[in-house]
């Protein structure tokens, strides 16, 4: 198959779902006595310098999320948890970024490993009660999610510090908050320096897939665990290896904006990142190119949302219906698009070898 | 219903409940059925006996409507018939017990017998009195309120056979019904066929056990490589006499060549015994030994402890007692990774399942086993580049017809496929490999190769654990030929001077053998 | 004549030995929490208010495991029960508030249905994973109810962008003469007496008829799947779906729908929070018990006594939020008495399984002990802790029907 068909084939089912949700969004918005056109355009208008910023800060957490996901998915493992396992590291690593137990970037490097190790741990769980009990990871994860708010929510209310109405962690000192980068104007804010997490993350898990045996071993797993069993891989060992580096992204998820931004764990939480990771993960078929590409979209299509509240009578929860039905919408059209092409490349092969092989009469039945 | 008036007239004394007239069927690259004649007396118990891939079950979907045949025609009950699914085939009184069954655990003996049926007798007490009507009548002893998956191996037969009674089966098609019993259970089962034949049913009984049938049958039809080779009657036939007609009386030309076996033994197993959870004794006591330049072929039928004794050896299963010695070292108690780098080769049974994975392309299949080792990676790292060098060798060595390394297993044929495993697993110098069944649904052409490539393999001084169900292939390749029957090796032969038939006894439960020196 | 042995299974006395069970255990815990009422003088755990308010809890939890009964019997995993039931939220405020309360529960049930329809339509007809279907109708049930929400609640008497209030409930029904005697019995605090009585009051005071309806619903659905062809159909196809092929049954109808029924209880009990629960649509009032759904449907084992149960302790304890913290303080006490009596039950056969039951109970005890309250996320917690610990210690007992969540494929029989 040439490159140009490959891109193409890989683009169909992305296009053909953008598609088709933008179809529907437009059907539910002209039912609902909006205009369409409206809508798109200011969806589709150009970005004010500031929104640039922010499309490019929430990019970065989404494809982390995405990113977390997605090791699991590789490995046919269902890690909804990712919500969850990103709250409990943030709390955690905010927590001891602000005791300040050691000074300026170190702090940082610490808060890092410690919000890694959290969600990794918390993933672990899971894990484990995987292969030591058979317990399912889609419900145990929904249930670590559910735990976990509630944990961080009594701790904050136990040891928060008050902040006007609401209750924080202590603010982390001066010395560890991370300036960013200002491309604009100060007003339009700055690009996270942490977003470069992305980035490194987004290579290193390219690399260990696809490059190590360990990556291969559960890629392998994933697509036929019997197979891989019988080249030798421990699937125990595999699944709870798998699971606590998936936690261990997830813990990095909002760290772009603690450090950047909030400087404490609090009422300007960002929730929900979980749950767009796992939606991305799907779109971008576990890539990290598709990932990325899927975070950009749906960044895009959250902060240019913001103006529907301002410039129209749309409400902004219709971008979430767009990303919704783009998510199932992709899942369907990849799987149509998997059974065509493997009906296709087998017919295409034999037709190659049947013009090339020599008649052979009566055949060894199995 | 207008079955049980067919079927009645088919029951009076004489008539033939089926005629099956020049009947054959072809797939893509495989003739299944050709010239296929049978005729079923009424009545009787009638086995068809033949080796795997003797067209049996083919045959046998075709009687049940799941197949349509290209050629013949059917007669059932003095009518000739078309069938075009299931439904057609039980209208006219001919119901079909699978080999596996199919039967809902978690649901009760009723309820997986109504179940599509229930307009017959509705769902609540008039279905349970007619259960327990009919498992009285044939003393199948089932109670219809028992949950399936408490049910042992041979009540579940019995249910999937009170099935087809229920839906008013006068012909009744068993396929290979004993290939999952133990013997008491045979007993039983026979005698509950005793018990329909006296009721006026026919029994279409297919198997390739020969003892069992001579003691069931009332006639015998026998099939070889898609056809019907032979007829007979229990009364004056002996077991040798079926086995000739099974396997063909040309005995292969084994290989002439001189031996390279040497003394080095490279495989050793004792005492390896493997029991599981239910206490059945998989594998008993196997002791066996390889050594350098020697292939041991182990003859069987299958599910006798084949598919055992090589996960054990290969570290997928633990067993139970006995060790695994492979060029010297124990490995009883190392993990299927360690034993693969110290150089042991698997050519699975089933290689969809154990040997590839078909959604990757050929060069990562490369890798597959070799995750570790050169040339496909360099320990912690892939070695891409190796790993597709080494594809294109194999490809070319090997002869695997395909467009390019890129190209995706599964589209690969069977016979291509299997090439890319030989060529894989001999890659890397193994001490020893494990093929099982390596030809198994592979065309002529890649079957020769495959063996071409043994024999070479077995010339360099690799040892050969050969598992095979096709005699030939067995008789050609193997320096010594041991036969497994229930878990145990029960016989040594030596392929030069052993006889079709010889084999054939052992592996089904023949008088014991001495071993040829 | 044949020469096997009659297999003797008597299920007539196992039947009657579980009916004892049940009847014990229903005792027990009845003189249980009378005991620790008594003793610790905390009679607000079951007075007839804290009872009404936990039934209340209890039915949208038993509407969700309903429907993700319904979906898994037949062999599909439904994890957008979430989804469905936000829609039905909407979909009950929004019919209830024009054409009235009756209308708004068929409303609720028809937005259920339609994200229903929209998993089947990904996982039965295109065969797609479950799970990851399921994901994508949540986030969508979410989106779609907060703009419908904003479209059309916003201009509406009572309305806001994000909710709307002082919808008409379905009545409430009162017996006459039964409610002022149990309600008067109750507030005597006797022993046993009372507690009963307390039941009685809540089951006569001001009942819900949709709360008879939802209960009504569960008995329909086991009368339906267990008592009729169609229902043992239904069943087969999540059970062995090749088996039920072979035998003419079509699968592909049935799967969708039980998927599409699924959906339509679970926006039914959508419609019981927004209509009975709370005073009207609020945005996020769902609150993951889709997902304490699915947790009461493993608990109860995928049969429908069982979920009954499992709904009731959920939500008994969610209704726990509402309740002084002294009073659940005292459920702890009621709780370790629980676990010891677990531990002695389990002494004779599982000798570690008893000795955790027996180490949890002594430390719960030792917790109510030296504590005077709860803190109030902890009973948050309780649903999804006990979740995780009954499918951890409780996996072997535990039967899902055994081709749940397998991608079905026509033809592939035989």
């Amino acid at each position: 198959m040439s490159v140009v068909t490959r891109i193409l084939g890989a683009l169909a089912a992305p296009l053909v779902a953008v598609v088709v949700a933008m179809l529907i969004t437009s059907v539910v918005i002209l039912a609902s006595g909006g205009s369409p056109g409206e809508f798109w355009s200011i969806i589709l208008s150009a970005p004010a310098d500031r929104v640039y910023v922010n499309i490019v800060n929430q990019t970065s957490m989404i494809f982390l999320s995405a990113l977390a996901a997605a090791i699991g998915f590789r490995m046919n493992l269902f890690n909804i948890g990712v919500e969850g396992q990103y709250q409990i590291a943030s709390y955690t690593a905010a927590v001891v970024v602000g005791a300040a137990l050691v000074p300026g970037l170190l702090n940082v490097a610490l808060g890092l490993v410690v919000a890694m190790v959290a969600g990794s741990v918390w993933a672990g769980i899971a894990g484990v009660l995987k292969v030591t009990r058979g317990v399912s990871e889609v419900i145990s994860t929904i249930m670590l999610n559910a735990i976990a708010l509630t944990l961080v929510g009594y701790f904050l209310n136990t040891y928060g510090v008050r902040a006007g109405n609401s209750l924080r962690t202590t603010e982390i000192p001066e010395s560890s908050q991370l300036a960013g980068w200002t491309p604009f104007l100060d007003r339009d804010g700055a690009v996270w320096t942490l977003c470069v997490l992305a980035i490194v993350a987004g290579i290193a898990f390219s690399f260990v897939i696809n490059r190590t045996s360990f990556g291969f071993d559960l890629r392998a797993t994933g697509m036929s665990e019997s197979a891989a069993v019988a080249s030798g891989v421990k699937v125990g060992r595999m699944v709870v290896i798998s699971m606590m580096l998936s936690g261990a992204i997830a813990g990095l998820i909002w760290m772009p904006a603690f450090f950047g931004a909030a400087h404490t764990y609090g009422s300007t939480f960002q929730y929900g990142l979980g749950f767009m990771g796992i939606a991305v993960a799907l779109l971008g078929r576990n890539r990290p190119l598709g990932i990325f590409f899927g975070a950009v979209l749906f960044a895009f299509l959250n902060e240019q949302s913001n103006r529907l509240t301002l410039e129209s009578d749309i409400s902004q929860n219709v971008v979430q219906i767009t990303q919704g039905v783009i998510v199932l919408a992709v899942v369907v059209a990849y799987e149509v698009v998997r059974r065509r092409q493997v009906a296709a490349e087998q017919s295409r092969v034999k037709r190659q070898l049947d013009a090339t092989k020599p008649t052979t009469d009566e055949a060894v039945s199995a | 219903m207008s079955a049980v008036s067919s079927a009645e007239a088919t029951t009076s004394a004489g008539q033939d409940a089926i005629q099956v007239r020049g009947v054959g069927k072809r797939f893509p690259g495989v003739i299944a059925n050709h010239d296929v004649d049978i005729t079923i007396r009424a009545g009787t118990v009638h086995a068809l006996i033949g080796e795997n891939g003797a067209g049996k079950s083919t045959l046998m979907k075709i009687l049940y409507g799941v197949q349509k045949p290209d050629d013949g025609t059917l007669v059932v009950g003095g009518e000739e018939v078309s069938f075009h699914s299931p439904i057609d085939a039980i209208e006219h009184g001919i119901g079909m017990v699978f080999q596996h069954f199919m039967l809902a655990d978690y649901l009760t003996v009723l309820e997986n017998v109504v179940l599509g049926a229930e307009k017959l007798h509705g769902i609540g007490d008039a279905a349970r009195a007619k259960i327990e009507e009919i498992s009285r009548t044939y003393g199948f002893g089932l109670d219809p309120d028992e949950l399936v998956e408490d049910l042992g191996v041979g009540e579940r037969q019995r249910v999937e056979i009170l099935k087809v009674l229920y839906r008013g089966a006068k012909i009744i098609i068993l396929d290979e019904p004993t290939a999952v019993l133990v013997p008491q259970e045979v007993d039983a089962l026979f005698g509950n066929l005793r018990e329909l034949k006296a009721e006026g049913h026919t029994i279409l009984f297919i198997s390739h056990k020969l003892d069992e049938v001579l003691a069931i049958a009332d006639d015998i039809t026998v099939m070889r490589r898609g056809t019907t080779v032979g007829e007979a009657k229990p009364a004056g036939t002996t077991k040798r006499q079926l086995a000739e007609l099974m396997v063909g009386s040309e005995l292969p030309s084994p290989e002439t060549a001189e031996s390279t076996v040497t003394d080095e033994v490279l495989l050793a197993v004792a005492d390896l015994t493997l029991t599981d959870t239910f206490g059945r004794q998989l594998l008993s006591d196997i002791d066996l030994t390889i050594h350098r330049g020697e292939v041991l072929g182990i003859a069987g039928v299958e599910g006798n402890g084949q598919a055992e004794l090589v996960e054990t050896i290969m570290g997928m299963r633990k067993p139970t007692a006995g060790t695994v010695s492979v060029g010297g070292q124990d490995m009883t108690t190392w993990d299927t990774r360690d034993r693969r780098s110290a150089g042991i080769g698997y050519i699975p049974e089933d290689r969809h399942r154990h040997g590839l994975l078909l959604d990757a392309p050929l060069w990562e299949n490369r890798i597959l086993g070799f995750q570790t080792r050169p040339p496909a990676s360099k320990g912690f790292l892939l070695d891409r580049g190796g790993a597709r060098e080494d594809t294109d060798r194999i490809v070319e060595q090997y002869d695997v017809r395909t467009p390019g390394i890129d190209t995706h297993a599964r589209a690969l044929s069977g016979g291509n496929q299997q090439k890319l495993i030989v060529g894989r697993e001999m890659s890397g110098t193994p001490v020893l490999v494990i093929a099982a069944h390596p030809t198994r649904g592979v065309d002529v052409g890649a079957q020769a190769a495959i063996w071409g490539h043994i024999k070479e393999a077995r010339r360099n001084g690799l040892a050969v654990l050969l598992i095979s169900a096709d005699l030939d292939e067995l008789i050609g390749l193997s320096d010594r030929i041991e036969v497994i029957l229930r878990g145990q090796l029960v016989g040594e032969f030596d392929p030069k001077t052993v006889t079709p038939q010889d084999l054939g006894s052992a592996m089904t439960g023949g008088q014991d053998q001495e071993a040829d020196a | 004549m044949s020469t096997l042995t009659a297999t003797p299974a008597p299920p007539v006395e196992e039947a009657s030995r579980s009916r004892w069970t049940w009847l014990v255990v229903g005792v027990g815990v009845v003189i249980a929490v009378s005991a620790v009422r008594v003793i610790t003088g905390e009679h607000e755990i079951d007075t007839p208010g804290s009872l009404r308010a936990a039934l209340i809890a209890t039915c949208p939890i038993l509407m969700a495991a309903l429907g993700g009964l319904w979906s898994e019997r037949a062999g599909v995993v439904n994890i957008g029960l979430e989804g469905q039931m936000i829609l039905g939220t909407w979909g009950a405020a929004y019919f209830t508030y024009f054409y009235g309360p009756w209308v708004g529960i068929v409303g609720a049930a028809l937005l259920g249905a339609i994200g229903g329809a929209l998993h089947a339509l990904a996982t039965v007809t295109f065969g797609v994973d479950h799970i990851v279907s399921g994901v994508a109708i949540n986030i969508i049930g979410l989106g779609a109810a907060r703009f419908l929400a904003e479209a059309y609640f916003a201009d509406l008497d009572g309305g806001g962008p994000r909710q709307l209030t002082g919808l008409d409930r379905p009545p409430d029904i009162t017996v006459p003469g039964l409610s002022d005697a149990a309600n008067s019995l109750a507030e005597q605090h006797w022993f046993i007496i009372s507690d009963i009585a307390s039941v009685v009051a809540a089951l006569t005071t001001r009942l819900n008829v949709m709360t008879v309806l939802v209960f009504a619903l569960v008995g329909f659905s086991a009368w339906i799947l267990w008592r009729t062809a169609f229902g043992l159909r239904l069943r087969s196809c999540g059970e062995n779906p090749q088996a039920a092929e072979s035998l003419g049954v079509n699968v592909i109808r049935y799967k969708w729908i039980a998927v599409v029924a699924s959906g339509a209880f679970a926006g039914v009990g959508g419609g019981f929070l927004s209509l009975v629960a709370s005073s009207g649509f609020v945005t996020n009032q769902t609150n993951g018990r889709g997902y304490i759904g699915l947790a009461a449907m493993i608990f109860g084992n995928w049969r429908p006594g069982g979920i009954l149960t499992g709904s009731l302790m959920f939500g008994y304890t969610d209704s726990l939020r509402l309740r002084s913290t002294s009073a659940v303080h005292a459920l702890l006490l009621l709780v370790a008495i629980g676990l010891i009596v677990l531990a002695i039950w389990r002494f004779k056969g599982k000798r570690t399984q008893s000795t955790v039951f027996a180490v949890a109970g002594v430390l719960f005890l030792v917790w109510f002990m030296t504590t005077d309250a709860v803190p109030r996320e902890f009973t948050g917690m309780t649903p999804y802790i006990a979740t995780l610990l009954v499918l951890a210690f409780a996996s072997q007992r535990l039967r899902m029907p055994k081709a749940d969540g397998q991608i079905y494929r026509k033809g592939s029989a035989g």
